[in-house]
């Protein structure tokens, strides 16, 4: 049996380790040349600003981009008060125990329900029990329980980050809990409660099966919050699935993909400089 | 006073709030599934692979196996990937390099599951079928995808892990003479491993859940899987591809197929955290 000296073991293993670093990094900028080099050029102001024709086999993806606006948007705002209130509760108002413990175990579960059990749910309890029919309304309130672990989480560190200085000065300058809450804790740890919601839309802008069943796929614009909408990644989907038209779908997934990644990058900028300010 | 317990006592209720939807999730996934589980027995719900919900055929055994085979690929491709990647990033690469790195793999995870489908049906679905035959939407296809969509989820859970472990570890090792790589291997992986088997189950759980990318690179045939190269429906594929039509007792066979994977999920989000408490 051969045996190698430890350093030329470790040589091996080095360079082992950042071949396959080198690989991951490749499929990434695979990916992301392949869906600019096809889809950019077919991203013009008109793909944007005209209505999909012939179930969007030419024309732009307005109505899809306004039904993912409507429909983010809303969840958002249904999302946002539950979990950052969630997240004063935890951080601001108990101790850790087996309250706190099976809030956020309860909040890590509902983090790992796949999206096709949320689209099951929400098919059935929205769109069937309660009449909502597929509609902007159902897949917003389908959505905001999938975001809700994100604001949850990310809104519960940026609280926590805040130094307990602050809240002690408050105390002795005589202010009750509730004012110390909303005019220093929060107003200190808005930039992560941000970063939380921004996440929260890069992740509603991807979402399909979530959506497919209970926002539904109509191509029209969504007026009311009553009409069904197709958002970008649902257009997506059916274009690629159905092989309607190439160029559009690599154009959707171009919009789409460009969107998510800005969102995210400016969440994670703003993120780090919250961290640098607190640390 | 006052008003502090009632702000304390509307916290609570929207913290309590944002937990009893996981409660309502699964009440709603168990009612609408559990009667057709009663009606087929659950014997031949598990144990048959004859799927044929008009004829009153429910056996997903099949769909079982093949949600598992392709985790199991998934696993094969994704964990020695996102290690080295994490390895490579905690212990090896220059700070400054860490710091384009991380957030870079991150994005990762932004990218939505359709456009992993979509990239997979466009690029390696041909390569398979030419180069290792059969129809090339395949078990192999899906288990690649799901390979690379579950980096991001190893990689920055594993990188936590691998960071968390104290300096003073390393240093000790390599003051007796272990090369960095030594190092690495005997001291800095045992004392992450809790993180990093939390990180791999993590990735399971979101490639067992995972729906729209394997619905397009699978195949979604109906049989029991015998080669890697065979076309294969998931749990996940299956309730996706007929929800939108299924009625009656159909429809109650798409939940119950619901209930299979909510329980596996939840199997492995209990395991994760219980692999996060022991250490």
């Amino acid at each position: 049996m051969l045996r190698l000296h430890p350093r030329t073991v470790q040589t091996l293993m080095k360079s082992l380790l950042w071949a396959m670093t080198g690989f991951t990094l490749l499929i990434l900028v695979f990916i992301i040349v392949d869906i600019s080099i096809k889809g950019l050029p077919q991203v013009t102001p008109g793909f944007l600003s005209h209505e999909p024709q012939d179930m969007g086999r030419a024309g732009g993806i307005f109505s899809t981009v306004v039904a993912t606006a409507y429909i983010t948007l809303l969840a958002i705002l249904l999302a946002a008060p539950f979990g950052v209130g969630t997240a004063i509760y935890l951080t601001e108002y108990t101790r850790e125990g087996w309250t706190t413990r099976i809030i956020r175990f309860g909040s890590e579960c509902l983090a790992g329900v796949p999206s096709i059990i949320l689209g099951l749910f929400g098919f059935v309890l929205f769109v069937m029990k309660l009449g909502l029919g597929w509609s902007v309304l159902s897949g917003a309130l389908t959505l905001a329980i999938m975001v809700l672990p994100i604001i949850i989480r990310t809104s519960e560190e940026a609280i926590k980050a805040v130094p307990e200085e602050y809240r002690e000065a408050c105390y002795s300058l005589g202010l009750s809990q509730w004012q110390t809450i909303t005019r220093i804790v929060l107003p200190s740890a808005l930039p992560g409660i941000t970063t939380g919601i921004m996440l929260s839309v890069g992740r509603s802008l991807g979402e399909t099966a979530v959506l497919l069943f209970t926002a539904g796929a109509a191509l029209r614009t969504p007026l009311s919050v009553f009409d069904s909408g197709r958002t970008m990644a649902v257009h997506f989907y059916i274009l690629a699935r159905e092989g309607l038209s190439m160029p559009n779908a690599y154009g959707t997934a171009a919009v789409l993909v460009i969107s998510i990644l800005a969102i995210n990058l400016a969440a994670y900028t703003l993120m780090q400089r919250l961290m640098k300010r607190y640390s | 006073m006052q008003q502090g317990k009632f702000i304390e006592r509307v916290l609570f209720l929207l913290a309590l709030s944002s937990i009893s939807s996981l409660a309502l999730i699964t009440i709603f996934i168990f009612l609408e599934g559990a009667p057709l589980i009663y009606f087929a027995g659950l014997k031949n719900f598990l144990a048959s692979s004859h799927w044929a919900p008009t004829k009153d055929h429910f056996g997903i055994l099949a769909m079982i196996v093949s949600s598992l085979l392709v985790t199991l690929g998934a696993m094969v491709i994704g964990v020695p990937l996102g290690l080295s990647c994490a390895i490579v990033l905690a212990e090896f690469s220059p700070l400054r390099l860490k710091l384009i790195l991380k957030p870079t793999f991150e994005l990762l995870a932004g990218i939505p599951s359709v456009v992993y489908g979509f990239l997979g049906v466009i690029w390696l679905v041909p390569l398979i079928r030419v180069y290792l035959g059969g129809p090339g939407l395949s078990l192999l296809a899906a288990a690649i995808i799901l390979g690379i969509m579950i980096l991001p989820t190893i990689i920055s859970i594993s990188i936590d892990a691998l960071t968390a472990v104290p300096d003073l570890y390393r240093d000790g090792s390599i003051a007796l003479g272990a090369t960095q790589w030594q190092t690495v291997r005997r001291v800095v992986l045992p004392a992450a491993s809790s993180g990093i088997i939390t990180a791999i189950i993590l990735g399971m759980g979101r490639a067992v859940g995972e729906t729209m990318a394997v619905i397009m690179v699978a195949g979604n045939a109906l049989k029991m899987p015998t080669s890697i190269l065979d076309p294969v429906r998931t749990l996940t594929s299956n309730i996706a591809l007929e929800l939108g039509y299924a009625a009656g007792r159909h429809r109650e066979g798409l939940f119950a197929t619901g209930i299979v994977l909510f329980v596996i999920i939840m199997i492995l989000n209990l395991s994760a955290t219980l692999v996060t408490r022991r250490r």
